[in-house]
């Protein structure tokens, strides 16, 4: 294919890629309309200025600031912790490789792709029985341990193929095995440990089903749990909703611009294992 | 203390701490759901055994059978559609994009097919429910339409499942470019010597190459289906009537709105069991391929 041809096909995927983005952008352009003007001009017109009280009316009205704090702690200490989890499991997974590692490996495998709402009554049920309900620190257990079954599953895959030599070599230098763990492991497994961090902080992030169940005060919930819930709510107006919408895109944008190589790179190292 | 010497043993103690939060978190309730799928509950008070009656209820309520056609159009529409799609979209960008335009253009055409997937599930309930409402949507607006598109019984489904096309299309993307990544350049050209179509080139070099990723694809999309609750939630809350029910919403509400924890669990269970199914398959498939 040549002249004509070659643009056709550029045009037609430049085309889509336009409406895959469209939401965001109209999203964005409503989001600093006055309801006024929204009224007025409807969704599709160019904003005149820039009208920021929506936004913060929004803000206010759903303590905004207090979600995107749980959020943001939920996520860090589920990634944190599943990461470490999944270390020590796959160091005796795949390079310990202890007796029935196969079988462990399969119910780590299993527990991930059980659906939560097998899991979900029970749970809500204990941690009100040891009154961890409604509280951040429920969702942090269960969703630790949930990823920490696909991150042992994967890293366990990396460390199966450790070189055996530098870990025989600190030995004979008298390293213990929480030592070279420590100082050999580790920092030679970093790149997939920061892939692992990232996807935990965002699988977590994303996380809906869990954090509805167990979060249901104002003090707790998270960003996605408290714009998904005022959906459906009948106070809802245009603008109200554009700037809802927004609030929930921006946090998820700026994590893909400042993660973007690790974050594409993941995905490919997450599918081939 | 060398490795060799000090044996196996000593690597269970790294397990311990996983094993204990696995059996607090996982197993212990995944077996109490089993357990409370035999009986009549109501989340308070003693459960009271009734054996299977929950299971052959099940078996007789058309709202569950629907739930689960309902699964079977949103498997289409998260990952037989984006696959497809996505197949011929990574094998455009790739070798005909990447190639006359630069692999710049290439990489921010793929940028912008995969943004989508960054979005919580729920907001991007919330952008789509705003865009789709029936007075001050956007889309009505665009097309100069009039339709209540998650409010029409007729329309509520196929929206939703376009709603998702939207959402997963960028993985499969990103996916299947990473996977072209290693296929031998020398395949393409021999075939461009004996003056193969680029049509011809895709369904013989590019499809067959990069079945893994394929595999991978469509089994993790097929279980994401399969589990599909926070657009169901956003965006339908399962109507209206049963026209968007799903089986993770549907126990939802029998858990949390209806009491009825004892069938919501008969619920949970059949859908483990059938994601489980259909994981083994899948795994047995893909091993009998290589």
């Amino acid at each position: 294919m040549r002249g004509p041809g070659r643009w056709a096909v550029l045009l037609a995927l430049v085309v889509l890629a336009v409406v895959m983005i469209f939401p965001f952008l109209i999203v964005g352009m409503n989001a600093v309309k006055s309801p006024a003007e929204y009224s007025s001009q409807g969704p599709l017109s160019l904003p005149d200025g820039l009208y920021l009280q929506g936004i913060v009316d929004f803000w206010n009205r759903v303590e905004f600031g207090t979600k995107l704090w749980n959020s943001l702690l939920i996520s860090a200490s589920v990634s944190v912790l599943a990461v470490v989890l999944s270390v020590l499991n796959a160091y005796a997974l795949g390079i310990g490789r202890v007796q029935g590692r196969v079988w462990i490996l399969a119910l780590f495998l299993v527990a991930n792709t059980l659906p939560q709402e097998a899991l979900a009554y029970p749970l809500y049920y204990l941690a009100k029985g040891v009154g961890l309900y409604d509280t951040q620190l429920s969702v942090i257990i269960v969703m630790t341990a949930i990823q920490a079954a696909f991150g042992t599953y994967l890293l366990s895959a990396v460390l199966g193929q450790f070189p055996k030599e530098i870990l025989e070599a600190a030995a004979i230098d008298g390293a213990g095995r929480l030592r070279s763990l420590w100082r050999i492991v580790v920092p030679i497994s970093r790149p997939t440990i920061n892939v692992l961090l990232i996807f935990f902080f965002i699988w977590t992030w994303n996380e809906f089903f869990l954090p509805l169940i167990f979060l249901i005060s104002n003090d707790t919930q998270t960003v996605p749990v408290a714009l998904g819930v005022l959906q459906g709510e009948k106070y809802m107006d245009a603008t109200m909703s554009s700037a809802s919408a927004l609030l929930g895109v921006v946090p998820a944008i700026a994590f893909f611009l400042i993660f973007q190589r690790t974050l594409t790179r993941g995905v490919t190292v997450g599918a081939i294992k | 203390m060398s490795v060799r010497t000090s044996g196996r043993r000593g690597y269970w103690l790294y397990l311990i701490p996983s094993l204990l939060l696995f059996l607090a978190v996982i197993v212990v309730p995944f077996l109490m759901n089993v357990g409370a799928s035999f009986t009549r509950w109501s989340g308070v008070g003693t459960p009271r055994w009734i054996g299977l009656d929950n299971y052959t209820r099940l078996l007789a309520d058309e709202r569950f059978w629907e739930s689960f056609q309902h699964n079977v159009g949103l498997i289409v529409a998260m990952a037989v559609v984006p696959t497809m799609i996505g197949l011929v979209l990574a094998a455009a960008l790739f070798d005909y994009i990447g190639k006359r335009f630069g692999a710049r253009t290439a990489s921010a055409l793929r940028a912008m097919y995969y943004l989508p997937q960054v979005l919580p599930v729920a907001v991007a309930g919330v952008v789509w429910g705003w865009m789709l409402h029936p007075s001050y949507g956007a889309v009505n607006q665009i097309f100069g339409l009039d339709l209540d598109w998650l409010g029409d019984p007729d329309l509520a489904l196929a929206t939703v499942m376009g709603v998702m096309v939207w959402f997963q299309l960028g993985y499969p993307v990103v996916i299947f470019m990473a996977g072209l990544q290693r296929v031998d350049p020398s395949y393409y050209e021999a075939a461009e010597i004996d003056g193969a179509s680029w049509w011809a080139k895709f369904w013989h070099i590019t499809i067959p190459q990069i079945r893994p990723e394929i595999f991978v694809v469509l089994l993790t999309c097929t279980i994401a289906a399969l589990k599909v609750f926070g657009p169901i939630f956003v965006l339908t809350r399962g109507g209206p009537g049963n026209a968007t029910m799903v089986p993770s919403y549907f126990s939802y509400l029998n858990f949390f709105q209806k009491s009825n924890v004892g069938y919501g669990s008969a619920i949970a269970t059949v859908l483990a069991l059938i994601i489980v199914v259909v994981t083994f398959l899948f795994l047995r498939v893909q091993e009998r391929e290589s």
